[in-house]
This record gives structure tokens, C-alpha cells and sequence, in this order.
């Protein structure tokens, strides 16, 4: 039974189902028909859980590669389960959400075949055990992104920010490639479970470093960390149940869950705890700081998203000190504690980014406009919207009472372990991890709180907006009603996912940690944790209210350093450069292609039999010289030189005439009458049928190209003519093979006939003369239509 | 033997050559022709050259040339011969169309 593997694949049978079906359905709109996939798929792993939560995992393989060691191999654990359920449960209310927030002249089967396209490789991603697979998945999410943020192709924003992300994360992806290439020539095996076992013999091995950063490589474009973030913004020109399904809550998760699945990997080591903690803290403050300027809604939350990653990252790289060797139960237990924390905002971040981007959505839809400076006083036209962005943006802010405060505390709590960890040298550098994390807790208490006031808060400028504010239709207030019941619930019962799914998740972050996997509690009494929420909360309220008076401080930042300059100059340049070199070789002169043609054969041909000492002239072999023969030599010869010199076109085409009976005397002399008689019918006709044409052509013009392309193209024609040359001598020289002439001379027996020619052709490749019948046939229907064809004339033509 | 022919061939193709870097249309098409006919050569003397009697059984012989590349070149010539024919048409057609048969001044817009 390859029940999880039929899991992964439901979606893409759906996907492509969706299309041909579309139309037989009326007027039911086709996403209540998507809508039944992930809600499906969520029952199904949702029964996984008891027994997930007990310690079990599944397994299932398909064979499908195995000489390479690529199989389909599924693995079902609390990390890989927990991804699945956020995947389906996500998935499922965006579905919902999207059937109103589309409009009926979207086109709808392909959205949701794109949809559900990204939903099977997401799951694929999350659920391979083998690397090779997991890649395939990995970049099919990224082209199923592609689509969907190109949804609306007629912008061009749309197509550039797709391209955009296209590029970064695939070019992470090709990076992420290698490091598993290297990973498997290190360990022999593209399991992750396996290399997590084999890895620690290799932590000397030359491509243990490379493997890793090439593999964070992957994760970090994928997931938006600093520099790679550029992406995501323009990825907001997507549709909103888009980003928030894909930009915030599953696809840019994946890079966590690589890093994730690969601390038992490569944690424990200083290099891959500083990486991706740092990395992650520089994404975390810049993302909050970048928020706070964007006047766009959706650009504002997806510098949250962002930041929110970067913080999710830095606590993984926090959490993976507790796979150092050398460390105590106790240790293990405490550095676990960031990794708890990690998989716990990933849940929350998804619940709360999710009703924001929800909600964001529903003013787009409702009002006509996100631009903040547009908006405001909305909170009377939008109770229910401005209900569900309150609760968001507090779980956002770590306020206290939603998910988000619990999640956030544990940040704290990490952070300030690093300075007494006394491991990877955080005794020198361990204090700036806390500061950062505290500083863009305040920014992003700033930017939640702007959300909210700009957008409902203040007066309502009616002027600025083309619509009257009306609440949308429930089934667009119900996904994120849904969420913000969550975001509350975990805030009371978050052990309820704590026991049940992060538990059984961490273990496979840090394995063996299970008795140590920490409690969650809203309050532990008067600890340092509390007072940094507490300075939060004064320090962000402050500069909120003074956000006018600092706000310059934007501008002293230069607006043409910035890495999305450096990526639009690089795409410039290179479409440049490329567009100059394709340019500069292909002329639209047909002589400089065929120069090309045979200076290739020229030196590659001819290259390869000098440098590979095939040349080999040994003149034994021939048979003797007749003096016609030489007087044949002789006579063809001259005539071809004197075709390159003659001034009128008719003896040039006599002196091929010249060529073409002469090559027919030596059939007659070389033991070939059918050849001869062939030949003298041909070039009979050849001739007469260029005298023909030379009637409609105009006379030949002295050859007027300047002397150095004469040059070029004689010393072309003299080194193609002696490659030739010593090709046939060498090939003359050496009997490599037998014959299999020696076949067809029983033709008598086998065929019923004594001319041995006629017997091949007309029997032993008597399909190949047919063909050759055929293309006669087409040249002869391109000769006719060629004459009697007749082109619409233009009025402009330039004809003379 | 062999040798000599062998150096014709390569005489030939040399000129050929030159002529397909023309760019005069007739030139191109007649440096083709020359082309084949000195692949045709080449094909031939691979097989040996003398080394038997005429391919036709019932000669009072034991030995034969190789039949092979006859019958390879017997396909060629007549193939060679179609495409000489359809390119002087295509030929013929486009001085009607474009007024020319010089090649640089066919060359195609940039936007093409």
C-alpha cells in the first residue's frame, strides 16, 4: 500500500484532471471541486497523528532508480507531518478563500491546476527522504510559484516579479543540487536519514564545508533570508490568497524545513550555527526595518514575512547547538529549546501571516486600494476584517493572549541563552544575538501597530478611494476567522500542538532529545523574557507615535546600492553582453555561416587527426596508374581552378560539365557502369537546367569583396580541401574493419540478381530507394511551387 | 591510384569550398555540385579502387569491386541532383522576389 505516495500524488492527477473537466460543470464553481483535495489530504494526515505522536514513522518506497540509488522513498515524521498538515490546512482555507476573492473573468482552472500543482510538490518536498526526489519536488514548487505570480500575465510586474523569482530560487536550487551531488559522493547515498548517520565520519572530508553552504544556498534563497529577500516583495503582485498561501505560509517554509531536516545533518558545527543564526538575524532586523517604510500593504507584509523567516531561521541555528557532541542531557534539552521554538512560530507565523494577508486582501478587494496613505478609518465599514487584522497583527507583535506572545518569549528565552553557551565562541559574540533579536521585536511592533492604525484607524478619506468599503462575502471571512480562532486557542492550549506535533517534530530536528522537549507555558513569572516584551511594547509605542520624526532616516540610505539594483544591472548587463555576442556572430549573411560551418569541421575534424596521431599515410596499398586516369586527374584538375577564374557564367557551367563527364569516364574506368551511365544522365540535365535558369538570372558580377575576406575564404577552402586530403589518406592507409561488402555479392541467391548494384538497391535497401523516390517527389513539388507560386505583393515592396 | 585521386578530391573540395563562400547565388550552387562530386570520389576510392572485376555476376571472375558505395553513390547522384535543382529554382524565385542574387544584399532586417 503506497498510501502516502498516493497522497503526493492526488494533487497532480487532480491538476491535471481540472482543466479537461472545467467546462462540464456549469456554473459550480471548479474550486469547490479543488477545494476536496487538500480537505482529503488534511483528514488523512490528521489520522497520522496518535501515531506519530507515540514516536511512530512511516515508510514507503518506490523502487525507481535503483541502480543510482533514486527511489521514491516517503517518509512520514513529526517534522515532514507537521509541514503536511500547515500544506493542507492552509491550503484547504486559501481554496476557500480564493473561490470569492477571484473574480469569474480570472481564469480559474488554471489557477487552481497551478494551485494544487504547488500543493503535491510541496507535500513531495516535505515527505522525500531521497535528496534527488526532494530536488525535483523543490524546483517544481518553484516553477508552480512562476506560474502563479505570473497569474496576471497581462501586467508586467507580474511577469518581472516571476522572472525575479524564478531566477533566485532556482539558482538556489542548482546550488542546492551540487551540495547534495557532493553529499552523496561523500556518503554514497541520497537518504537523509542515512547521511545523517555516515556525515560525522566526514566532518575533515575537503567537501564537507561546500556541501553545506551550497545547501543553505537552496534554503536561504528559497525562504527569502538577507540577500536573496528581493524576491519575495515583487512576488506580491501574485493574487493575495497566492502570497498567502505560497509567500507566507508553506513555499518559503521549505527553506526552513531543509535547514530543519539537515541539523541532524550538519548541527553541532560552529560554521552552520553562525551561518544560519546570523543570516538570520541580519534577515529578521532588515525585514522589520524595510517594513516599516513600505507604503504597500502587501510590500509591508511581505518584509514581515521576511523578517518573521529570518527569525524562525536564526532560531534553528540557535537550536542546532544541541547537536553538539560534546554536550550534556541537560544542554541537549536547553539548545533544544530554540528548535521548540522554531516549529512553534513556523505554525504560529503561518496562522497569523495567513489572516493578515487574508485580511489585507479583503480591503484590496473591498476597497480598491492597499496604499496605506489612501486608507484609513476603516474599522466602521469593516468591523469583522478589522477584528481578524487586530488579532493577527498582536500575534505578529508578541502581545500577550494570542499564540504569537508564547512563540516570542521562547525567541527571548534562546536568544539569551546564547550568552551563557560557551560553545562556537558566543562567550565574545553571543551578546549581539539578544540585541538584534529585542531591536526587531520593537520594529516589528511598529509595523504591526501601522497596519492597524493607518488602516483602520484616523479619517476616512472617501475622496481617495473608487468604492464605498462594504464587508466582502463570508466564505472570504471565514478562512481567516478560522485562523484567528486559532491564533487564540493556541494561546490556551498550545501543549495540545506542543504534545502532539511539535514533539514528535522536534525529534526529528534533534534526535534522542524526546524526554527534553520543553512545556509551554504563558507565564513564568517576573523573568528577563517578560521585561524585554514590556521595554517592547514602551520602546515600540514610542516610535510609533514619533514615526514622523525619524522616519528620514530612510532616506540616508542610497537609493542606488541596494541589492535590487545589483539584481536589475546584472539581468541588463547579461541580456546586454549576450544580445552583443549573439549579434556580433550571427550576421543574417549566409556566407559567414557556411565560414563558420567549415572552419568548425576544419578544426575539429582535422584537430582531432592530428592531435589524436591518427594521420598515417602509407602509399602501398594503391593500385596501379593508368595514363588515362592521369590525364583524367589532370584534366579535372585545371577545369576546377579555372572555374574559380572564369569571367563568364556559361563556362563555368561548362567547365562543371567538364567535372561531371569526367567523374563518369572514371566510374567507366573504376568498374562502376551503372554509376557512368547515371552519371552521364544526370549531368546532361544538370547542365541544360542551369543554362535554363541562367535565361531568368542576371549576369555574373566580379566577386567585389574586399581582399582580406577573399583571403579568409581562400585559406578556408585550402585547409577544408587538404582535411579532406588527409582524412581519405589516412583512412586509406589503415584496414581497420572487414569489409561487409562480401554479403551482397550472393545477391543471386539472396535477391535474384546478378548486377549487384541494382541487387542492393533494388532489394536488400529497397526502403531507402523508395525514400529516395520521395525526396525527388518533394524536390519536385518545391520546384513547382516555387515557379507558380504567387506572393501577395505589398504596396511598399522593394522590388526594382 | 588511390593517392591521386585522393589529392583530386581534396582539389576539388577546396574549390568547392571557396565557391560556397561566395556570394554570388550561382557561385554557392555550383560549388554544391562540386561538392558532390567530389564526395562522390572520395565514397568510391574508399571502397578500393581495381581491386576486382564489374559487380555483375556471371563474369568470369571471383573477385569483384566493392558494389557498396556504388549503390551509395548512385543514391547520392540522383539525390544531389534534386537539391540542385530545387536551390536554382529557389534561386530563380528570388531574384524574381528580392531583385538580386547577391547574398549580402539579401541579408534580413534586424527585426526579422
Amino acid at each position: 500500500m503506497y498510501l502516502i505516495i498516493s497522497a503526493i500524488l492526488l494533487p497532480f492527477i487532480a491538476a491535471a484532471v481540472i482543466p479537461l473537466i472545467h467546462n462540464r460543470l456549469g456554473r459550480l464553481n471548479i474550486g469547490w471541486l479543488a477545494l476536496a483535495i487538500p480537505l482529503a489530504l488534511f483528514a488523512f494526515f490528521i489520522y497520522h497523528i496518535p501515531a506519530i505522536s507515540a514516536g511512530d514513522t512511516f515508510t514507503e518506497t518506490l523502487k525507481w532508480l535503483p541502480t543510482v540509488g533514486i527511489d521514491m522513498t516517503v517518509y512520514l515524521d513529526g517534522l515532514s507531518l507537521i509541514m503536511a498538515l500547515l500544506i493542507t490546512g492552509m491550503g484547504s482555507l486559501v481554496i476557500i478563500y480564493s473561490i470569492y476573492y477571484l473574480s469569474s473573468t480570472d481564469s480559474l482552472p488554471h489557477f487552481y491546476a497551478y494551485l494544487l500543482l504547488f500543493m503535491g510538490a510541496m507535500l513531495g518536498v516535505v515527505l522525500s527522504d531521497n535528496l534527488m526526489v526532494l530536488y525535483v519536488f523543490w524546483e517544481l514548487t518553484s516553477i508552480s510559484s512562476f506560474l502563479l505570480i505570473a497569474f496576471w500575465y497581462h501586467r508586467k510586474n507580474s511577469r518581472a516579479g516571476a522572472q525575479k523569482s524564478l531566477l533566485i530560487t532556482v539558482f538556489g536550487g542548482f546550488a542546492m543540487l551540487a551540495g547534495f551531488l557532493m553529499l552523496h559522493s561523500m556518503t554514497g547515498t541520497f537518504s537523509v536519514r542515512q547521511i545523517a548517520v555516515e556525515l560525522t565520519q566526514y566532518a575533515n572530508h575537503e567537501l564537507f564545508y561546500p556541501a553545506m553552504f551550497l545547501v543553505l544556498l537552496g534554503a536561504f534563497t528559497k525562504s527569502a533570508q538577507f540577500p536573496f529577500h528581493i524576491w519575495l516583495p515583487d512576488a506580491m503582485e501574485a493574487p493575495t490568497p497566492v502570497s498567502a498561501y505560497l509567500h507566507s505560509a508553506t513555499m518559503v517554509k521549505a527553506g526552513i524545513y531543509l535547514v530543519a531536516r539537515f541539523t541532524p545533518v550538519f548541527g553541532g558545527n560552529s560554521a552552520w550555527f553562525w551561518t544560519v543564526t546570523l543570516v538570520g538575524l541580519v534577515t529578521l532586523f532588515w525585514g522589520a526595518f524595510n517594513a516599516i517604510r513600505q507604503t504597500d500593504l502587501k510590500a509591508l507584509l511581505a518584509y514581515s514575512t521576511i523578517s518573521q523567516l529570518g527569525l524562525i531561521m536564526s532560531l534553528l541555528g540557535l537550536g542546532s547547538a544541541a547537536m553538539y557532541s560534546g554536550n550534556s542531557a541537560e544542554a541537549t534539552a536547553a539548545f533544544g529549546l530554540a528548535s521548540f521554538a522554531a516549529l512553534f512560530h513556523m505554525v504560529n507565523h503561518s496562522t497569523f501571516k495567513g489572516a493578515l494577508f487574508m485580511a489585507v486582501g479583503i480591503v484590496d478587494h473591498q476597497v480598491g486600494t492597499r496604499d496605506i496613505r489612501r486608507l484609513g478609518g476603516l474599522m466602521a465599514f469593516l468591523p469583522f476584517t478589522f477584528t481578524i487584522a487586530v488579532i493577527g497583527s498582536m500575534s505578529m507583535a508578541g502581545l500577550p493572549f494570542v499564540n504569537g506572545f508564547l512563540s516570542k518569549e521562547m525567541f527571548f528565552t534562546a536568544s539569551l541563552q546564547a550568552l551563557d553557551m560557551e560553545l562556537f565562541g558566543t562567550g565574545t559574540w553571543g551578546w549581539i544575538i539578544p540585541v538584534i533579536a529585542w531591536t526587531a521585536s520593537v520594529l516589528t511592533f511598529v509595523y504591526s501597530a501601522i497596519i492597524i492604525f493607518r488602516t483602520f484607524f484616523g479619517a476616512h478619506k472617501p475622496e481617495k478611494l473608487d468604492k464605498i468599503p462594504v464587508e466582502p462575502p463570508a466564505g472570504m471571512l471565514v478562512p481567516p476567522a478560522i485562523l484567528s480562532f486559532l491564533i487564540i486557542a493556541l494561546f490556551f492550549f498550545p501543549n495540545l500542538l506542543g504534545d502532539h506535533l511539535l514533539r514528535p517534530a522536534l525529534s526529528g530536528i534533534v534526535p534522542g532529545i524526546d524526554g527534553g522537549a520543553p512545556h509551554i507555558k504563558a507565564w513564568h513569572g517576573f523573568i528577563p523574557e517578560l521585561w524585554m516584551t514590556v521595554a517592547i511594547i514602551v520602546f515600540g509605542t514610542i516610535l510609533f507615535i514619533t514615526l514622523r520624526k525619524w522616519k528620514s532616516i530612510y532616506s540616508l540610505f542610497p537609493s542606488n546600492w541596494t541589492f535590487n539594483m545589483l539584481y536589475t544591472n546584472s539581468l541588463k548587463n547579461l541580456e546586454n553582453t549576450s544580445s552583443y555576442l549573439t549579434n556580433s556572430y550571427m550576421t543574417g549573411h549566409l556566407p559567414h555561416y557556411f565560414a563558420y560551418i567549415f572552419s568548425f569541421f576544419v578544426f575539429v575534424a582535422g584537430g582531432t587527426l592530428v592531435w589524436s596521431g591518427a594521420l598515417n599515410i602509407n602509399l602501398s596499398n594503391d593500385s596501379p596508374l593508368s595514363v588515362y586516369e592521369v590525364l583524367l586527374v589532370v584534366v579535372m584538375a585545371l577545369a576546377a581552378i579555372a572555374i574559380l577564374f572564369t569571367k563568364s557564367r556559361v563556362s563555368a557551367i561548362l567547365l562543371n560539365g567538364v567535372l561531371g563527364f569526367s567523374i563518369a569516364m572514371f566510374f567507366v574506368l573504376f568498374r562502376a557502369p551503372d554509376l557512368a551511365l547515371t552519371q552521364l544522365v544526370i549531368e546532361t540535365v544538370t547542365t541544360v537546367l542551369f543554362l535554363v535558369c541562367f535565361n531568368y538570372l542576371p549576369d555574373w558580377k566580379k566577386e567585389i569583396s574586399p581582399k582580406h575576406v577573399k583571403v579568409r575564404n581562400a585559406i578556408i577552402a585550402a585547409t577544408g580541401g587538404l582535411t579532406i586530403t588527409l582524412i581519405g589518406l589516412s583512412v586509406n592507409s589503415v584496414d581497420l574493419y572487414e569489409s561487409i561488402s562480401g554479403y551482397f555479392e550472393d545477391s543471386y541467391e539472396l535477391a535474384g540478381g546478378r548486377n549487384i548494384v541494382n541487387a542492393i538497391l533494388g532489394d536488400f535497401r529497397a526502403l531507402d530507394t523508395l525514400l529516395e523516390g520521395l525526396v525527388l517527389f518533394i524536390a519536385g513539388i518545391g520546384v513547382f511551387s516555387l515557379i507558380r507560386l504567387k506572393v501577395r505583393k505589398e504596396p511598399n515592396d522593394n522590388e526594382n | 591510384m588511390e593517392t591521386l585521386i585522393i589529392i583530386l578530391v581534396g582539389i576539388l573540395t577546396a574549390v568547392a569550398i571557396y565557391l560556397i563562400l561566395s556570394r554570388n547565388l550561382i557561385r554557392l550552387i555550383l560549388g554544391t555540385a562540386i561538392l558532390s562530386h567530389a564526395v562522390h570520389l572520395l565514397i568510391l576510392t574508399m571502397g578500393g579502387l581495381k581491386n576486382g572485376t564489374v559487380p555483375l555476376l556471371g563474369e568470369d571472375a571471383t573477385v569483384y569491386v566493392d558494389a557498396l558505395p556504388q549503390a551509395l553513390i548512385l543514391t547520392a547522384i540522383v539525390i544531389s541532383f534534386a537539391v540542385t535543382a530545387f536551390i536554382l529554382v529557389l534561386a530563380y524565385r528570388a531574384y524574381q522576389e528580392l531583385g538580386t542574387d547577391d547574398l549580402e544584399e539579401m541579408r534580413g532586417a534586424d527585426d526579422e
